[in-house]
């Protein structure tokens, strides 16, 4: 017995050596120790946690609590095939949860549990950025697109020989980038290095007043001012500035970052660069989000081909400051995209936002001034630099200049990526992307808003419909309350938990969700989802849960009837089948008389006798 | 006249000292803002979400936010006090609160903050959690289903005892604590009694052994007082520790 | 502008609950005689009517657990113009809630059939006779099964409380309790 536990110990220690060494035993850098810890052994076992722990002196229950936090990690044993069916609307749409019935079924495995053999274990997850081409999976961490009943056969004939991933047919991983509408951006060309000499040119204050000239907004959705984030930066006491790229896209309905750092990389770094120029930093992170972990190796190759031509590392471009770039694998959590969250990741915790102000432009990573941008706007600044700040914004309208890139999903013809100048109409772009039946469009993801048709001659700009991309199109043929509902559930699942009106709001609003989805539904229940949605919009910590009710808040004003649809009562109906709920003392008792049930309507056997 | 600077609180002037916070200063007035999750001894949390209070038509938690000369700061209003209850009656359904049961009942800041804000019933649907008990510990016992995740054990484990007993886990609505030990129990850490964690919990999670409904109903502390009464007689007697050792 | 002479109706019961609450409605002593003044009662322990008739208020203490519990509480809301929860098992579950996070089958098999010598309780058998009500698989306080107008929380409440929440109904206002009257055990 001794003998096996010792076995053991230094089968651990033998993954986790070079692990530890290869991450100088930093306890900043836990997340990825964990991670590449999961990628050798399946899941972190307690020992696992414990010699983690022991080796980055940090307390054991820290190292659970980080572990815990992140969907992608897992402390029990999953199976050997480890199956997520993206979960977004869009994948709805295309009939995800019946394939992942089939594949179930095949493999004689319960959604969310380990099949008896260990061999696989089957799931849904949030949106994994493959709307245009849906149904999407992860298998162990891989996409695979365009899933046919036939290709979920496949799927099943190769876990059932045990196949390794590595001998699957090349086809199923392929990920299309869909550019169907190309401007400003999709049709420039970067000599890689170009816009950082341009930059150089002007000095660091000169392109500093350049980006403000351009008057480029954030692309992630909250549209603040680049120019000003950078100055704000650069202007922050302290040292050892720090260029954070947000790639963790993980907005429903979102896959732009997802293009852009599969064919424009190296407009991305050079932003970083720019970035980092402008406001003096010397370390630069990518984000990038767990589901993107298959762009990580192409990645990497562009970084050591840019350190290589001298755009990376000690006196870039020789023009005397230095820079580089690592990349940050996030494991499955939505709200690491907030930038605090994001950077109390990157330092190896829980992905939890922080109290701002200090903003991380002046407390940032490690408590340095901050940067933290997302990958258009970073791609963005090398036409700036190109091109010139006034060039840029005579593109657009005056409060959001130029291009925005829109992921198109959905009930349209021609899904995927689309570059417009800001301004262009709704309607314009649903024309343009073949949706003929459009009843709705979820315009920036399930935080974003619903429009209806009624609206469809908005405008997508800041000013009128601001969206950090998502662009989903509903059919008149779908149901806005399946919809609605289905992001409810993503927050609930995404919720960081820290606050109440989050943690306990999401939950509760998700059970009301299901309550009226069951056929339990009553008038009295729109009054309490009304109530949550405003709690959550008020009182909550950061922008998920100010955001969670906003599809519900939305529909329910645009799509009332498709809740009132639902009702059962006009007034009050209890959550839970009452008569299902004496099944067990039923079964227990054997008994089936007339008193063994309860109707579950309100009936004329309660009345006086 | 004098440089004080000064915000308004419901209409009334407070004076403030820079860097201090709304619920600082207010405190320093003599005027209470509920909260639970804040502590004098610790920097602002702001997860509990009861300070909420309205600046300029905008919600912010008064624990974390700077105040500022001239604001106008609005917190014992109805509208304030209605979205407090119903944060409260989230707490209560979320865990188990079984006050008649519970050894805290009448010591409970979650419960006499329920007092103050005449929360009547938790009106959501309960979700009744299953967290398992933790006694294996000599001189305290655990009861993780009414914990409010304020942290407090977190931080002054942490920060005050130099042991990191305790940290919170998962996330959502499944977050939890769990204890610093591989079998994760609270026995097999160096855990005391005396840690300022075993005596900072403002539930019923963290409880003194065989000291259990010592006093009788009517003496406890907030059978006489409301809280808001107490928390600020805590100000003016020791201007520190606000927790109630039982 | 002068009020409605007419007596109220009243109702109560107790579901899941000890009868402690009735106890302590009892506990308003002497003002029971002021309060018999302003209501009659219908269904209620201390009249012995077996069904809820039309009311002005039913009061219900306890939760509910069983399959009975669901008839009369739902008696009581089709027949009460206002349904009132008295006490901590009709406000939140309660005790009786506590076994919620237990399995009903496994505690039946463990009462009837295992535990208490060889056979356990009932010669290895669940009581099935059709007479007796069939449990919930969870406890509810009752708010989560009908709609209710009002709360008394407490363990039990106080007859003070009680007597505050009732003169201030009957007289038309609003009930209102607060500290200290206001009380969780």
């Amino acid at each position: 017995m001794e003998a096996a536990v010792s076995t053991a110990d230094s089968v651990l220690g033998s993954v986790l050596e070079p692990i530890l060494a290869r991450h100088r035993r930093d306890p900043v850098r836990l997340l990825q120790i964990l991670r590449e810890v999961q990628e050798t052994m399946g899941h972190i076992s307690p020992a696992a946690l414990t010699a983690i722990a022991r080796a980055l002196q940090l307390p054991r229950a820290r190292v659970e609590g980080v572990a815990g936090f992140y969907s992608f990690l897992y402390l029990e044993p999953v199976g050997q095939y480890r199956v997520l069916f993206s979960d977004n609307a869009t994948d709805r749409l295309l009939g995800n949860l019946e394939l992942m019935a089939t594949m179930c079924q095949k493999l004689w495995v319960e959604p969310g549990k380990v099949s008896e053999d260990g061999l696989v274990s089957i799931d849904t997850t949030s949106c994994t950025g493959m709307c245009d081409q849906g149904p999407a999976l992860l298998v162990n961490g891989w996409p695979i697109t365009r899933l046919t009943h036939q290709r979920v056969n496949e799927i099943c004939e190769l876990i059932r020989a045990r196949k390794p991933l590595a001998q699957w047919p090349r086809e199923y991983f392929a990920v299309a980038d869909h550019l169907r509408r190309k401007d400003l951006l999709l049709n420039s060309v970067l000599e890689p290095g170009a816009a950082l000499r341009a930059a150089i040119a002007r000095g660091a204050e000169g392109w500093l007043a350049e980006v403000q000239k351009s008057n480029l907004r954030g692309r992630g959705g909250a549209g603040f001012t680049t120019g000003v984030k950078w100055e704000a930066c650069r202007n922050a006491p302290g040292t050892d500035r720090v260029i954070v790229c947000n790639a963790d896209e993980g907005e429903p309905g979102t896959f732009k970052d997802r293009v852009l750092l599969t064919s424009y990389a190296d407009h991305v770094f050079e932003g970083m660069t720019l970035a980092a120029y402008a406001v003096g930093a010397r370390q630069g992170f990518l984000y990038l989000r767990g589901e993107y972990r298959y762009l990580l190796e192409p990645l990497e190759g562009v970084l050591a081909r840019r350190r290589a031509d001298g755009l990376l590392g000690a006196n870039v471009c020789q023009a005397g400051f230095d820079f580089d770039i690592e990349i940050h694998l996030g494991a499955g959590a939505y709200v690491c995209g907030e930038e605090s969250a994001l950077i109390e990741s990157l330092e190896g915790k829980r992905g939890t936002p922080r109290i701002r102000p200090p903003f991380p432009v002046v407390k940032g990573y490690l408590g340095r001034p901050t940067v933290v941008n997302n990958v258009e706007t970073l791609a963005k600044t090398v036409l700036v630099a190109l091109e010139g700040g006034e060039n840029f914004s005579a593109y657009g309208t005056a409060q959001s200049t130029g291009t925005k890139l829109l992921s198109i999903s959905g009930d349209c013809a021609f899904p995927g990526i689309y570059e417009y100048p800001f301004g262009v109409s709704i309607a314009q772009v649903l024309e343009d992307c073949g949706a003929t039946d459009a009843q709705a469009v979820q315009v920036g993801g399930a935080s974003g808003i619903c429009v209806a048709a009624y609206e469809f001659q908005r405008r997508i700009a800041y000013e009128d419909v601001p969206t950090a991309g998502a662009f989903m199109v509903f059919d008149s043929s779908r149901d806005l309350f399946e919809v609605a509902r289905n992001f409810v559930h993503f927050f609930a699942h995404e919720s960081c938990g820290f606050c109440t009106p989050c943690r306990v709001g999401t939950s509760l609003l998700k059970n009301f969700m299901d309550k009226l989805a069951d056929g339990h539904g009553a008038k009295y229940d729109l009054a309490d989802i009304e109530w949550i949605n405003r709690l959550l919009k008020n009182a909550s910590h950061c922008g998920l849960g100010t955001s969670a009710a906003n599809p519900v808040i939305d529909t329910l004003v645009k799509f009332r009837p498709a809740y009132e649809r639902r009702l059962q009562s006009l007034e009050f109906e209890p959550a839970f089948d009452l008569d299902k709920s004496l099944a067990c003392a039923r079964r227990m008792t054997g008994r089936d008389d007339p008193q063994a049930h309860l109707s579950s309507e309100f009936s004329s056997e309660e009345s006086p006798r | 006249m004098s440089a004080e600077k000064k915000f308004l609180l419901d209409g009334k002037p407070v004076t403030f000292n820079d860097g201090q916070t709304i619920l600082e200063a207010a405190r320093g007035a003599g005027h209470y803002i509920p909260h639970l999750c804040w502590h004098p001894d610790f920097p602002a949390h702001g997860s509990c979400k009861l300070c909420i209070v309205k600046v300029g038509g905008r919600h912010v938690s008064s624990c974390a936010m700077p105040a500022k000369e001239g604001m106008e700061v609005e917190s014992n209003t109805p509208e304030m006090n209605g979205e407090r209850r119903a944060l409260l009656q989230m707490l209560f359904v979320e865990g188990n609160h079984f006050c008649p049961s519970c050894e805290k009942s009448g010591n409970c800041q979650l419960q006499a903050l329920a007092y103050d804000l005449e929360m009547l019933s938790a009106h959501f649907n309960h979700f009744y959690p299953d967290r398992p008990v933790d006694a294996s510990h000599p001189d305290v016992l655990l009861d993780f289903n009414r914990c409010i995740f304020c942290e407090l054990c977190v931080r002054a484990s942490r920060e005050m005892d130099g042991k990191n007993i305790f940290a919170l886990t998962n996330r959502g609505i499944k977050k939890h604590l769990v204890v610093n030990a591989e079998s994760g129990r609270l026995g097999d850490t160096d855990f005391a009694a005396s840690d300022r964690a075993a005596n900072i919990c403002p539930v019923g999670v963290i409880l003194h052994k065989r000291q259990g409904f010592a006093k009788p109903i009517g003496q406890r502390t907030y059978d006489e007082k409301p809280i808001s009464v107490v928390a600020m007689e805590c100000v003016k007697a020791t201007e520190g520790a606000e927790e109630v050792k039982s | 502008m002068n009020g409605p002479k007419k007596k109220l109706r009243v109702a109560t019961t107790s579901l899941a609950g000890c009868f402690g609450c009735h106890m302590s409605f009892l506990d308003i002593d002497e003002r029971l005689l002021q309060l018999v003044e302003l209501v009659e009662f219908d269904r209620s322990p201390l009249t012995d009517i077996k069904h809820c008739g039309p009311c002005d208020i039913g009061i219900i203490e306890g939760g509910v657990c069983n399959a009975e519990n669901v008839h009369v509480l739902r008696e009581f809301r089709q027949n009460c113009k206002t349904l009132v929860a008295l006490g901590a098992c009709a406000v939140t579950g309660g005790l009786p809630a506590q076994r919620n996070h237990l399995d009903l089958g496994q505690c039946l098999q463990e009462v009837y059939r295992y535990s208490l010598g060889v056979e356990g309780l009932s010669a290895g058998r669940v009581p099935d006779d059709p007479e007796l009500p069939l449990l919930l698989d969870k406890v509810h306080p009752i708010h989560e099964v009908v709609r209710v107008d009002y709360f008394i929380p407490g363990c039990p409440p106080s007859g003070d409380a009680i007597w505050k929440f009732l003169t201030d109904l009957i007289a038309g206002r609003t009930p209102r309790l607060s500290h200290p009257m206001l009380h969780f055990d």
